[in-house]
């Protein structure tokens, strides 16, 4: 039977500023969702409040998966329970490897009497490593030490495949992949596809999506899913943006706005202001 | 409420760990408690000596009594030297052959798992069993390259000429109080040499125990390595839990000539009620290597200062240390390196951990002589302070005097960030086991150094100590 994440009028907090207005999102094992808007809408706030992130304080709403409450589990035991959070900025810890952090995790999954057998396990991260196109000395090196941007990216991805969650949120895994790293990462999440095996993809731009085969289509503004659809969603946003949906939902995205000013008041006018 | 808990928790876990225990012994021989000229003399009478050497304990008596405490570092004022026994004789003579070894010993021997570490890597075993070296073995291999490897009182016996040659050259009786105190009581330790050309692969080992209520350890070693040689010599200790302090002032000398290398690794792991106050020296003659390798997790008080004095061109000096300070434990560690001749370089790498209360500070010395041109050292020191109550300092002292050296010191003090936390979490190892592998990450600079039983024995001890470091 298929496990279901449900996520209901979740409200979310930063030190003590709202990002997230009543986010309500329902996830089946079985089915692929991204999640697409524009900068500082809250797609990542939404991601690391799933994995339970200590920064961010949930002020209503729940989180359930399969009927459980998710929000009274600490970070360890949701990554137990399947779920899974490939991040943005990866952490370094010096003097751990790459293999017996990914093994110790493996290990957490299993009861006190079970043992990961050292020899599926290097059988099976070899294999996930070259269907990455990693470098092969990779599992001895320290965790995401000296990594490039990219190789933190495919890092994630690779731990994604030797856990197996029930549950993958994926939160902008594309950024600072170069177009051939793109292709090798999007082919190895839509792989991931199966009964037991759920994932929300967030993204902001278009092209990790032509590699992965998605159900659902979500766009997130100002806090909150303003719209659900299928892949024909990303095409339209590939054409055209968000502004018509802004238009058509008659929204204001002040965030954006703002934004906005502080570039165009930066050095650049200044400089052309001066010069005159 | 939650730290208390647990370190009650740790309490009853190291009251029984696996080397907190003693052997009853029949004493042959022992001074009483307190230090004089008087028990200075009976020793070396006792040992049956030469008299130069009982003139050096004579002299080293004197200096030891004139010479203040040391200026730095914690206060030591609280040790009353009337309050141990500076010298007990357990049993009579050096063994040699594993079969004539007393049972009682030999059961200590079994707990500590000797037997079979030696049928795995070890050349030699040299054991020290209270204040005397009881068993000894040697490799016909090793005796048949040359190499002699014994306790320093029978090397005192065998080698004279060798050891008045070497003996007190490197680290002067007049050094410091400890190194006085040491060398007019000195009992045990290892003599090592090691002849020209001869290269050792294996690590030599041994095991140093007190074994005895109030008595203080004083173990002398003395290394040679002569030119062309290289030596691995691996010192282990561990120690029952007493309910009494317990003083532990040792020396150990190492002489490398030309182009020699040696290797010196310990693992410090004296039990919580102990005041170790150490001084090791290593002098480097031409493009010689001394390598410390220097883990210090035991003891209430340690002061600890693994030093090379880089005498000949081109001379190398490595540290590699670790120290851990527990709840009621301060570790003052460091290392020294005195460049003395042209291209001399040295690296230090220093590691602190500190919880519970405890206090690690690291204390270094680079010194760059007039005569040391081109001269580089490398110096880095990071801690993690893993609690509010416990506290580190960083104390380097960095001396050039000449235009041509280049010192180099980089140094992070910092808390286990909460964000590398919730990444090992957010794949399923609990909040102790994510700390636990920051931690091991920490140290593995040091730990990979290490033997693979020491290293594995270093990460079984980190683990306790960790044990109910989150709360």
């Amino acid at each position: 039977m298929a496990k279901v994440l449900e996520i209901k009028n979740l409200h979310v907090s930063v030190e003590g500023k709202e990002i997230l207005k009543g986010v309500d999102l329902t996830i089946k094992t079985g089915e692929m969702h991204a999640i697409m808007g524009p900068n500082g809408t809250g797609k990542s706030t939404l991601a690391s409040t799933i994995m339970g992130h200590y920064k961010y304080e949930v002020t209503d709403g729940t989180i359930t998966l399969d009927g459980e409450n998710l929000l009274d589990m600490k970070v360890d035991e949701r990554s137990r329970k399947g779920i899974f959070l490939a991040m943005q900025y990866p952490n370094e810890i010096s003097g751990v490897t790459n293999s017996d952090f990914i093994k110790t995790a493996m290990q957490a999954r299993l009861g006190e009497d079970e043992h990961v057998s050292l020899f599926k396990f290097i059988k099976s991260l070899d294999k996930a490593v070259s269907d990455l196109k990693m470098r092969s000395d990779l599992p001895h090196r320290y965790l995401n030490e000296g990594f490039s941007g990219g190789e933190k990216k495919r890092n994630e991805i690779l731990q994604m495949k030797m856990l197996k969650p029930n549950f993958a949120i994926l939160d902008e895994i594309d950024s600072g992949l170069d177009v051939d790293a793109l292709k090798v990462v999007g082919e190895n999440v839509n792989n991931m596809r199966g009964d037991d095996f759920g994932a929300l993809i967030i993204t902001h731009y278009e092209r990790l999506l032509d590699y992965i085969n998605v159900d659902y289509v979500h766009i997130m503004m100002n806090g909150r899913i303003v719209k659900t659809g299928g892949k024909e969603l990303i095409a339209k946003i590939d054409a055209l943006g968000y502004d018509w949906l802004k238009e058509e939902l008659g929204l204001e995205d002040e965030e954006e706005e703002r934004k906005q000013h502080v570039v165009l008041g930066s050095c650049a006018i200044k400089k052309k202001t001066e010069a005159k | 409420m939650m730290n208390n808990d647990n370190n009650k928790k740790i309490e009853k876990i190291i009251g029984d760990y696996k080397y907190g225990f003693k052997t009853e012994t029949d004493d042959i021989f022992n001074t009483g408690k307190g230090l004089s000229l008087e028990v200075v003399e009976a020793i070396s009478k006792f040992k049956n000596e030469p008299d130069w050497m009982l003139e050096f304990r004579k002299k080293a008596y004197k200096k030891f009594v004139e010479m203040p405490q040391p200026d730095f570092g914690p206060n030591l004022d609280f040790i009353d030297f009337d309050d141990y026994t500076y010298y007990i004789k357990s049993s009579k003579k050096v063994e040699k052959d594993w079969n004539d070894v007393p049972e009682k010993i030999k059961d200590t021997f079994d707990k500590l798992g000797i037997p079979e570490a030696e049928k795995k890597y070890l050349a030699g075993v040299s054991t020290q069993f209270e204040s005397e070296v009881v068993y000894h073995n040697t490799l016909k291999e090793l005796e048949s390259l040359g190499v002699l490897f014994c306790d320093t009182d029978t090397a005192v016996r065998l080698y004279p000429d060798l050891v008045k040659e070497y003996f007190g050259k490197v680290v002067p009786y007049s050094d410091n109080k400890y190194a006085a105190l040491n060398s007019a009581v000195w009992s045990g330790g290892s003599f090592i040499y090691v002849p020209k050309g001869v290269k050792l692969d294996k690590p030599l080992q041994s095991y140093f125990r007190i074994n005895s209520e109030q008595m203080g350890q004083f173990e002398r070693t003395l290394i040679i390595v002569d030119e062309g040689a290289s030596l691995n010599y691996v010192e282990g200790c561990t120690a029952p839990i007493y309910s009494k302090d317990s003083l532990h002032a040792a020396v150990v000398e190492i002489y490398i000539k030309d182009r020699g290398y040696c290797r010196y690794s310990t693992v410090q792991n004296w039990s919580n009620n102990i005041v170790n106050l150490v001084t090791k020296r290593a002098l480097c003659e031409s493009f010689a290597h001394m390598e410390w390798i220097d883990g210090n997790i035991g003891s209430m008080l340690n002061m600890k200062y693994p030093a090379c004095i880089l005498k000949g061109e081109g001379a190398k000096g490595t540290t590699i240390s670790i120290a851990f300070a527990g709840s009621g434990q301060f570790q003052d560690t460091g290392a020294k390196m005195i460049h003395l001749a042209p291209n001399t370089t040295s690296t230090i790498i220093s590691k602190s951990i500190c919880r519970g209360g405890g206090v690690v500070n690291y204390r270094g010395t680079v010194k760059h002589g007039v005569n040391a041109i081109g001269a580089r050292s490398h110096v880095e020191c990071d801690t993690i302070i893993l609690d509010d109550k416990s506290k580190s300092d960083t104390i380097p002292f960095n001396f050039v005097q000449n235009q041509k050296a280049r010192i180099e010191h980089e140094a992070t003090v910092s808390k286990v960030s909460e964000d590398q936390l919730f990444y090992l979490m957010s794949r399923g190892l609990t909040e102790s086991q994510a700390l636990e592998m920051i931690v091991m990450g920490f140290i593995e600079p040091f730990s990979k150094e290490l033997p693979m039983e020491y290293a594995i024995e270093l990460n079984q001890l980190i683990k306790l100590e960790m044990n109910g470091a989150i709360g």
